[in-house]
């Protein structure tokens, strides 16, 4: 039998959530494991608010009249909803509550690098969401999440200042979790914990965090140029001043595109680690998919062009677009063929965290195969800002980032808070997640390629039935992620205590008592095996 | 190495070091100093896309609006900028030096190296409020009081847009740097430095030497166009 890791210490009955008591306790606490949790519950947070203006724009949408709100209101409505879901939910869910979590445990480290930093960047984002809640209890902004310039600079009448400080302030937050998890990555890995004996979550991890190294700060002086525009009158992105509006399409896609990439690679991380566990295989392909997730932050900055196709940029440089947006699909069906494969003769279990991590391979296949449609230049000028868009965007970023981030939580929540969920209820949830999103959002496939516009509250009559469609599966969906919300709350109270392993998973992670105790190992664990090295022993294990 | 001393760091050693300047969840100090130094680098990674936003911008620009860039850049005082490049590459060198005190464990010399950068420092930020109220006393800050002769006021505009925006920049992380290097001062004052620790001089001694670099840059785009 192997032993890969050496035998730990089960006698602690400390740990990081019984440690200390009372608020003062978690605002000042330094331990990742809490940062993650006050993460946990400022996310969830958003992701309500955000759903909320969400459930808005479809009952609207439900007729093909503008009878519930007025056009501006409506403008206001899909705005705040990409701002929230996008910068406050999309962005950091996975990184700031499960990676913060998990990046640590995973590679044998009591902390991150900098525990004070990783606080801090907790307090900016809650700053910045202070600021985007007060634009929108001032009435909202309504230049859409993207805020082309210069009608955001010049001639909104809307909270554009307040979001944008929210939104540069957050921005600052990603820079500082990214900085914090590439220097622990690199510099606090246990004995033993060679490079490619990282869990596949951390290249996932590693790789992000070099988007929001580089990526993070050009967004954030593009968004400070705005608002200099706008208190100033200075003309930088202003025709009417000789400025140039393109340039900050450029820099705004520069960032906003790889922004992608933050969502899903930490999503696909999280797969990586369902996958493997609930298939009781060694993945396949180790290596390919470590470096696929560099591959695709690489080949994520060299694509930004795609989303000016239409703007008036230069034919060249869309069809040079075109050809290295294409590319990217390459990495992503390495990991979606690795995934396949691993799964091929494997003694697959379908548990509530495997269910939404295949749920993630299907939309996210949808959601890619439907990229490769708009990477190409003229497809692209037919359905360009019309449903399908809507549709695909969606499809990866909702699609793949939430499924991914509810089986993760899923596969987790038994290490982060010790309990048990009931195993029926999160089956039965993530079926209802799949069944309402693919009604929402399929139906919006064929909208865009009729040709229904994005952001109209009103559209012709033939376009209702299928309106009525989405909006039908936004109530299921919506009800789908209320269900886990309720049992993950029930099960703090009511579930069965937790064992440390109950996946029978592999991983440094599940070596420590659940919840860890606040130093997360009380002997720097030594390494000296492979990762996911599921053996047959194990699959015994996995039966009983 | 790290996997012999590893059994022996538990989470007790924080307790056990006291004030010690070991962190609980470093194995040793030299782990420590690493991460810190790679933090800052990559720190500086991040600061390099922030400006490289506004210099992709004035590239963009100046290749639009060649002439106007040059007219509007003879409008800035070259000497006055000459000074400030010539103060700030001095500053480097006794923030090199402030280093170099600390890992020699010579508190006092600390102290005085990372006085005189700051006085440096002042020196520059004094120069920028000199030229900042000529350029307002010249109505050359944009926005609706800009004022500019000839064909290129527009494109005078512009360059002064990114001048203030580049430069403000620049200043306010001149302003941090020196808030940083008082904390250190007193820091150094209270003796909390050795030459086995002085991480926080090293890394502020980063930060200050990429102020400075990214003023190197700024000073012939912003200052010489015209006399190139």
């Amino acid at each position: 039998m192997s032993t890969p890791l050496v035998e730990l210490p089960r006698t602690s009955r400390v740990n990081y959530l019984n440690v200390s008591y009372g608020i003062r306790s978690w605002l000042f606490t330094t331990d990742h494991k809490r940062i993650a949790l006050l993460y946990l519950a400022s996310v969830t947070l958003f992701f309500f608010l955000g759903g909320f203006f969400a459930v808005l724009i479809r009952l609207e949408l439900m007729t093909p009249q503008g009878d519930l709100v007025q056009s501006e209101t409506y403008n206001r409505l899909f705005t705040m909803h990409g701002v929230i879901m996008i910068f406050f939910f999309l962005i950091p869910a996975i990184p700031a509550v499960l990676g913060n979590f998990l990046v640590p445990l995973m590679i044998g480290a009591r902390d991150l690098a900098f525990p004070r930093l990783n606080l801090l960047s907790w307090y900016i984002y809650t700053l910045g969401g202070l600021f985007t809640l007060a634009a929108t209890v001032f009435g909202g902004v309504d230049t859409g999440w993207t805020f082309y310039t210069p009608y955001s600079s010049t001639y909104s009448n809307s909270n554009v200042m307040l979001t944008a400080v929210g939104i540069f302030i957050t921005g600052f937050s990603s820079i500082l979790t990214g900085l914090n998890f590439l220097v622990t990555i690199h510099k606090m890995r246990a004995p033993g914990m060679t490079w490619f004996r990282l869990p596949l979550f951390i290249w996932a991890h590693y790789a992000t965090s070099i988007i929001m190294i580089l990526g993070t700060p050009v967004v954030a002086i593009a968004i400070l140029l705005v608002g200099l525009e706008r208190l100033f009158h200075i003309g930088i992105f202003d025709p009417k001043l000789g400025g140039d509006p393109l340039l900050f399409q450029h820099l705004f896609w520069f960032y906003s595109h790889p922004a992608v990439y933050i969502m899903i690679l930490p999503a696909m991380g999280v797969i990586n680690e369902l996958i493997t566990c609930f298939s009781r295989r060694r993945i396949f392909g180790y290596s390919f998919i470590a470096f696929s997730s560099i591959a695709i932050a690489v080949l994520g900055f060299l694509v930004w062009g795609h989303h000016m196709f239409t703007s008036g940029q230069s034919i060249y440089a869309g069809m040079v677009f075109s050809v290295l947006t294409m590319l990217v699909a390459i990495p992503s069906a390495v990991k979606v063929f690795n995934w396949t494969a691993t799964l091929y003769k494997g003694s697959v279990s379908y548990q509530a965290p495997m269910l939404y991590a295949l749920g993630f391979i299907g939309l996210f296949t949808i959601g890619g195969l439907t990229g490769i449609f708009l990477a190409t230049l003229a497809v692209d000028v037919h359905v360009h800002d019309t449903y399908f868009v809507v549709a695909h965007f969606h499809y990866i970023m909702v699609g793949g980032t939430i499924m991914a981030y509810l089986g993760g939580l899923h596969y987790w929540w038994p290490k982060m808070t010790g309990k048990i969920y009931p195993e029926g209820w999160a089956r039965f949830a993530a079926l209802v997640i799949f069944v309402g999103f693919n009604l929402t959002f399929f139906p919006q496939f064929i909208l865009g390629y009729l040709g229904m516009p994005r952001r109209y509250h009103v559209y012709p009559e033939e376009f209702q039935v299928l309106n009525v469609m989405s909006s039908a599966g936004a109530s299921i969906l919506g009800v789908g992620y209320l269900i886990p919300m309720i049992y993950f709350i029930w099960s703090l109270r009511y579930g069965p205590k937790a064992p440390e392993n109950p996946w029978g998973a592999k991983g440094l992670e599940w070596l420590v008592p659940s919840p860890p105790p606040p130093h997360n190992f009380d002997v720097t664990p030594v390494v000296t095996g492979e990762p996911y090295d599921y053996t047959p022993e194990s699959e015994e294990a996995h039966a009983r | 190495m790290r996997a012999e001393m590893a059994s022996g760091a538990s989470s007790a050693t924080s307790v056990e070091l006291g004030r010690s300047p070991l962190a609980h969840h470093f194995d040793d100090l030299e782990q420590q100093f690493e991460a810190s130094t790679l933090g800052m680098w990559v720190f500086l990674i991040t600061e390099v896309m922030f400006f490289g936003g506004l210099f992709a911008s004035y590239a963009v620009y100046r290749s639009l609006y060649p002439e106007g860039f040059a007219v509007a850049s003879r409008r800035l005082d070259y000497l006055l900028g000459a000074f400030n490049t010539a103060v700030l590459i001095c500053s480097s060198l006794t923030m090199a030096l402030a280093v170099r005190s600390a890992q020699l464990g010579q508190s006092r010399a600390l102290r005085l190296f990372l006085a005189v950068t700051m006085a440096l420092g002042l020196v520059f930020l004094g120069v920028k409020v000199v030229e900042y109220s000529h350029k307002i006393h010249e109505h050359l800050v944009p926005g609706p009081s800009f004022r500019f002769e000839g064909p290129h006021a527009r494109a005078a505009q512009l360059f002064f847009s990114l001048y203030f925006a580049m430069t403000g920049l620049h200043a306010l992380h001149m302003v941090v740097g020196i808030g940083i290097l008082a904390v250190l001062w007193i820091l150094a004052w209270r003796g909390r430095f050795s030459p086995q620790y002085y991480t926080p001089v090293e890394v502020a001694g980063l930060y200050w030497h990429f102020v400075d670099i990214v003023w190197i840059y700024l000073f012939p785009l912003l200052y010489l166009i015209s006399r190139t």
